[in-house]
């Protein structure tokens, strides 16, 4: 897939401290207006890359081209990239007026100027009554409104984001991530988030980017991320709890799994392979089908209740099948018990399935 | 959303090149040529620039006329170097010990919740602030047997009462040990302090529980625990002994004869005194080796020992 | 596991039980103060305070003392007949062999040499800690590391190439070649400091200032320096108390009597072969050069232990 006019290209960027390779030939196009998401566990490259987009790191190799211009070894300050930090970075002895202003002074842009951006900012934010205040005496939601705020006022294309809202307590960080979502709305500039919490991935992205190893594992929207993970190692990352794998081997129209025979139906395969090819199926716990759903599953069996975690909303439930203990999202209200004999139905069309030796979605 | 943008125009073109090495941090780099010029000419430059030249027969000037190793085989057969030398192995095993000693058990009395924490520590570490010359003096005068804790002591009936160590050439060490620790071992114990503050109550509350007696848990589990703590105070205190050298000149001039002459001021006196620089030279590069025979041990121990581990 | 759930279960038995006992308290009840241990720490911390603050105390009373007060009297006693004249004598007449005009021109020397030599330093080592923790380039660690081995080497090893150096630079004897010097020698322990403070402050403060557009010097004077007042004040108080205190490398750089700082010309004064030895007035000299650093311990406190401790345990 190409993209007319990215915001944002990266390519064939890689990055070698020493030996240590973090980043490994990475091409990335960003349409304009996107909200771009790379998702990943810590030490997979996320943070490095967006600190090469800023020109906070130097690539070893590759080039990155924002707004048409390669811009691979100007100062950041040049790029036209505005950025919010983890620890939203404020300046402490500078009160938020000074922090949203200092950027525009060190560009020399005119005081008038100055004026109706910081207005503007702080309009968009709300952040009007603290411009005088300084950062200390600030929550950490209003700190990282200000962060944004110093983003914002940059007037520039592109915002990155480097895990803005892992420092703050869970409610906050689901309230400033509607915000976000809203501002993204409204401004309509290209963002680039980068973030581990697959929520935050789930909910903002227009696209995601898993990463492993200073590689992108898959690039996708996140409906695509979630229904059509493209390996093992995406399947396995998102979701919460993730999928049940199990190791089989397809025959005909099943994949035979210790002890079973799932029927494969209508699964959409890519190519079919060949009679007898070990592969390996898994399937998300919410896709799991009890109770009257079941009338509608293509297959079922029975299950011993081994565990129980009731979470409220939803309960989870665990069992011995086909040689794994396999994760079963039920209703908040369902009442089982360990020990209980439970009637389960499987939607292969839902499932996914892997080769054993590549891991790649077949 | 139209946007007006901040980059300026000019210098755009030059950011698609890579930017040479050498420039790149120029700042920096400029900023840091005082440190670059220290480190390099005067610490390394000037160590090695006197290793060379003790291999010279340099006297009133330095003069690269190569003479092996006349200058430490003179050094060995000196006397006074000889008596330097001794001198500074007794002050420095007794001066280890004690401060080691006293700077613990200071900082554990300390630490031991008392009232009035702030004035003892301030008593113990003032003699820090004050330089060698200063201390010296100070002891010089009380340690005087006509007037001073000699004559007082005989003063309270104890006529037979003797302690003058600065006019002893047996105990004259001993007399600038009593001013060395009382000037240092302030700083140890802060050191210490610093150490036994940094050890979490978690293990005091174990070994109550376990019914450990007090000093039974600070030999047996806290000492252990501030195995750095110690090793770098090792270091503080053997790095100052080596340096000794004001104190000897206030307090006894290396008297009496040359009963405390010390290594620091026979490398003075033949370079500034007796114009024999390739002397002062070569007891110069004795005293880097000294210092190279403390610390590698030290350096290997501490870095060492990291990047395996 | 097991374990745990045992003990559980004996609490959860003997907690209430234990409540409707009647008793109070069993065992005997451990007294407050002045218990036997006490005693100890406070009877030992006190005599040892004493044998450290009496050079103080003998300083003062001697110095405030007649010579034949001195000669027949106790040097622990308490002066009989107060008098200030060995402290003026101290300060304007006693001699240094051809000068008698007294401690006031060591005096004058020492803060002429203090006052540039601290600046400098601290500036100096300021912007080096700030490159060394910042803007990193490469080889930037390595002449880190080689100025820190460098403060372990005896200074004598290094005396008489700087005497070259400073002779080259027409510098030798002067002032300012003493100010270079201290400036030098002071480096490693302050550049060590501010590198330490500098690394703690977080990153992504350095990299929001990069991204809007400031520059080397921008981000320290803007950004970092406003930030660093407290290890400025410790550097400050490790290097004036370093620099009062020298003796070596004023006695080695400079090379006339008239210029020498306070703590020669104290020496030179006190341990003068020549004349009648007048102790009262060797004392008030004597306390007269320590004053500055002692002014300094008093007034800054903890700062003063917070930076000999940060000096010496290395970060």
């Amino acid at each position: 897939m190409t993209i007319q006019n990215p915001s944002v290209s990266i390519k064939h960027l890689d990055l070698a401290f020493g030996a240590v390779k973090v980043l490994q030939n990475l091409n990335l196009e960003i349409a304009d207006g996107e909200f771009l998401v790379l998702l990943g566990s810590s030490g997979c490259g996320k943070s490095t890359l967006l600190n090469v987009i800023a020109g906070l790191l130097e690539p070893t190799d590759g080039q990155i081209w924002i707004k048409g211009e390669n811009v691979t070894w100007a100062e950041p300050s040049e790029r036209g990239i505005g950025m919010v930090f983890q620890s939203y970075a404020l300046y402490p002895q500078m009160t938020v007026e000074g922090n949203l202003t200092f950027g525009l002074k060190n560009a020399k842009v005119p005081k008038d100027e100055i004026a109706r951006r910081v207005a503007r900012a702080a309009e968009i934010l709300q952040i009007e009554p603290l411009l005088k205040r300084k950062p200390g005496a600030l929550s950490g939601g209003q700190r990282q409104r200000v962060a944004i705020g110093r983003a914002l006022v940059r007037d520039v294309e592109v915002f990155l984001f480097d895990e803005p809202l892992s420092n703050l307590d869970a409610k906050l960080r689901a309230d400033l991530r509607v915000e976000l979502k809203r501002l993204h709305n409204n401004l309509k500039n290209t963002m680039i988030y980068v973030t581990h919490d697959q929520v935050e991935a789930m909910t903002l992205a227009d696209r995601i980017a898993i990463m492993k190893g200073g590689k992108i594992m898959q690039l996708g929207t996140p409906a695509e991320i979630y229904g059509k993970p493209q390996n093992l190692y995406v399947a396995d990352f998102i979701g919460s709890p993730s999928m049940t794998f199990f190791k089989g081997t397809l025959k005909g129209d099943v994949i035979a799994i210790p002890g079973h025979d799932l029927p494969l139906g209508n699964y959409d395969f890519k190519e079919r392979p060949a009679d007898g090819t070990p592969a390996i199926i898994g399937i998300r716990p919410e896709h799991v089908m009890t109770g009257d759903n079941l009338r509608s599953a293509p297959c079922t069996t029975e299950v011993t209740v081994d565990l129980v975690e009731p979470m409220g909303s939803d309960t989870l439930v665990y069992c011995e099948f086909g040689g794994e203990t396999f994760r079963i999202r039920m209703d908040g209200q369902a009442q089982v018990t360990p020990g209980d004999r439970l009637t389960i139905g499987i939607d292969p069309a839902a499932a996914s399935l892997f080769d054993t030796e590549s891991e790649v979605r077949l | 959303m139209t946007t007006t943008d901040i980059r300026p125009q000019t210098g755009r073109s030059a950011a698609v090149r890579r930017p040479s090495r050498l420039l790149r941090n120029l700042s920096s780099k400029v900023a840091m040529l005082p440190l670059i010029f220290t480190a390099l000419v005067i610490f390394l430059g000037g160590t090695i620039w006197t290793v060379v030249y003790s291999f010279t027969k340099s006297g009133l000037l330095p003069r690269l006329s190569w003479a092996g190793l006349d200058q430490y085989e003179r050094l060995w057969s000196s006397r006074k170097w000889i008596v330097s030398i001794e001198n500074l192995a007794v002050y420095g095993v007794f001066s280890l010990i004690g401060t080691l000693v006293i700077g613990f058990t200071l900082a554990a009395l300390l630490d031991r919740k008392i009232r009035g924490e702030a004035v003892f520590r301030s008593i113990f570490l003032y003699p820090f602030a004050l330089s060698f010359i200063v201390t010296g003096l100070v002891w010089q005068w009380i340690l005087n047997p006509e007037l001073g804790l000699q004559h007082v002591v005989r003063g309270m009936g104890f006529e037979s009462f003797t302690f003058d160590p600065l006019n002893n050439p047996n105990i004259v060490m001993f007399g600038l040990l009593i001013a060395g620790l009382w000037q240092g071992t302030g700083l140890i114990m802060c050191i210490m302090l610093a150490g036994l503050r940094g050890i979490d109550d978690d293990i005091w509350k174990a070994a109550r529980v376990d019914g450990i007696g007090t000093v039974k848990t600070y030999i047996r589990i806290i000492i252990p625990m501030m195995r750095p703590v110690f090793v770098t105070s090792l270091v503080l205190i053997a790095a100052g002994i080596v340096k000794l050298y004001d104190l000897v000149v206030a307090q006894t001039s290396g008297g009496p004869g040359i009963s405390s002459e010390v290594p620091a001021k026979y490398v003075m006196t033949a370079m500034f005194g007796g114009q024999n620089l390739g002397q002062g030279f070569a007891a110069s590069t004795m005293m880097l080796l000294m210092v190279v025979i403390i610390l590698i041990p030290w350096a290997y121990l501490e870095f060492g020992g990291k990047r395996r581990g | 596991m097991a374990n745990i759930g045992m003990l559980n279960a004996a609490n959860a038995v003997t907690m209430p039980l234990g409540r409707t006992l009647p008793e109070g308290p069993r065992g005997k009840k451990p007294r407050k103060r002045l218990s036997r241990g006490n005693i100890i720490v406070y009877g030992t911390l006190f005599v040892v305070a004493l044998y450290y603050a009496l050079p103080l105390y003998v300083m003062i009373v001697t110095s405030l003392k007649g010579m034949p007060e001195i000669r027949m009297g106790n040097i622990f006693a308490p002066p009989l007949e107060i008098t200030f004249e060995p402290w003026v004598k101290a300060w304007k007449e006693a001699c240094t062999g051809i000068n008698c005009d007294g401690l006031s021109r060591g005096f004058s020397n020492s803060v002429r040499i203090l006052i540039p030599s601290v600046i400098l330093s601290v500036a100096i080592a300021s912007v080096n800690g700030y490159a060394l923790s910042m803007w990193k380039f490469r080889g930037s660690e390595v002449f880190f590391t080689i100025l820190m081995i460098g403060a372990f080497i005896p200074y004598q090893v290094m005396l008489y190439p700087i005497v070259i150096l400073l002779r080259e630079a027409g510098l030798y004897g002067s002032l300012t070649g003493l100010v270079l010097v201290h400036v030098a020698f002071g480096m490693p322990i302050n550049t060590l400091l501010f590198r330490n403070y500098f690394a703690s402050i977080p990153e992504e403060l350095f990299k929001a200032a990069r991204v809007d557009g400031a520059g080397f010097w921008a981000i320290f004077f803007k950004i970092i320096l406003p930030m660093s007042l407290p290890i400025c004040v410790v550097a400050f108080i490790i290097q004036v108390t370093g620099i009062w205190n020298d003796f070596l490398f004023g006695v080695t750089y400079i090379s006339s009597p008239d210029r020498y700082p306070m703590t020669v010309q104290l020496n030179n004064i006190v341990n003068s072969v020549q004349g009648v030895k007048e102790y009262n007035v060797n004392m008030a000299a004597t306390l007269l050069t320590g004053l500055v650093p002692l002014v300094i311990y008093f007034a800054s406190g903890k700062l003063f232990v917070r930076g000999i401790a940060a000096g010496a345990v290395k970060g």
